[in-house]
């Protein structure tokens, strides 16, 4: 489908358009990442507004992390969340086995070191999402093996 | 509640009589107003003390919802309290923003279905605000389609 690929090629564009300009000497190197997933935060704030509003409200955290890893995962990346972890104690690990996003890429070791900024968008989505939701949290990305990652939420009491 | 004493002024009916809400707030996670806005040829003070008052029972409302049933989740919050004059009622998103409406106790015309999609209404603009990328969450509302779209609902088209 012609509207899945869109997104796909903005989130490159964006990516392209930020690092690019790094190199222009417009902004310092090491903000690129926190600039990126700063539009993904405004964006999250954005759609789990929309995606939301004709749910009912949610019990707890797990519920809202739920919600998180099917609904929301769903329409953003068309798949849901392949495993949903926790430790009860605020630390929640979502992992997606085929991620969109790096599904594009070589599935090899060579593209391994681009890979945090294709996930600093999406990171900051969730952050964006739960912060609009109430819960203050702390997310990151881990890749070891190419289309699946891992994302580590971590809530802030 | 004693300060609800304050609201009960007497009123020119007939000029209010093609006014579906005289009154509509939209307040923010943190509970302050991101909106207000209410009928001018009244005392506007008057509705945000109502507005104010309401508040209280919307946070009583939704932490109840942990004890209560399943049936207590939904967004919509129903009628909050009767005055003299006036129905307010409540509802709050997903997102604790509360958007609170106030009736008029004269118009029996209005059910719970239109102030059901009143909300609706109300709910769906809000999203569009908050979509704008020009918009600042957490900033008073100054978009024009809000604006336009609260005045329909303060007026009815006869």
């Amino acid at each position: 489908m012609a509207d899945e690929a869109l997104f796909q090629f903005l989130h490159n564009e964006v990516i392209q358009y930020v690092y690019k300009s790094a190199e222009n000497g417009e902004m310092e190197n090491g903000r690129c990442i926190t600039r990126l997933e700063n539009m993904g935060f405004r964006v999250g704030q954005g759609l789990i507004e929309r995606f939301t509003k004709d749910t009912a409200r949610f019990k707890d955290e797990l519920d809202i992390m739920k919600f998180i890893c099917k609904d929301f995962w769903t329409s953003v990346f068309k798949k849901q969340i392949d495993n949903l972890r926790t430790n009860h104690q605020g630390i929640y690990v979502l992992q997606d086995n085929k991620f969109r996003l790096l599904n594009q890429l070589s599935a090899g070791k060579q593209y391994l070191e681009h890979a945090p900024k294709y996930l600093a968008f999406s990171c900051g989505l969730v952050r964006g999402g739960l912060s609009n939701l109430g819960v203050k949290s702390i997310v990151t990305a881990e890749v070891s093996v190419m289309p699946a990652c891992k994302f580590q939420v971590m809530i802030q009491k | 509640m004693t300060c609800l004493c304050f609201l009960c002024v007497s009123r020119d009916y007939d000029e209010l009589s093609s006014i579906m809400a005289v009154c509509i707030a939209v307040i923010a996670k943190e509970n302050y107003p991101l909106y207000i806005r209410s009928v001018p040829t009244q005392n506007e003070l008057k509705f945000h003390y109502t507005v104010h008052t309401s508040l209280d029972v919307v946070e009583e409302k939704i932490s109840s919802v942990g004890k209560a049933l399943a049936d207590q989740r939904e967004l919509y919050l129903g009628l909050l309290y009767p005055t003299e004059d006036y129905k307010v009622y409540g509802y709050v998103t997903n997102s604790k923003v509360k958007f609170v409406i106030v009736v008029d106790s004269s118009n029996t015309s209005l059910r719970d279905n239109e102030i059901r999609s009143m909300f609706r209404k109300l709910h769906n603009s809000f999203t569009d605000v908050m979509c704008n990328p020009f918009y600042i969450p957490g900033d008073p509302i100054q978009s024009k389609a809000f604006d336009s779209m609260v005045s329909a609902m303060m007026v009815q088209a006869c």
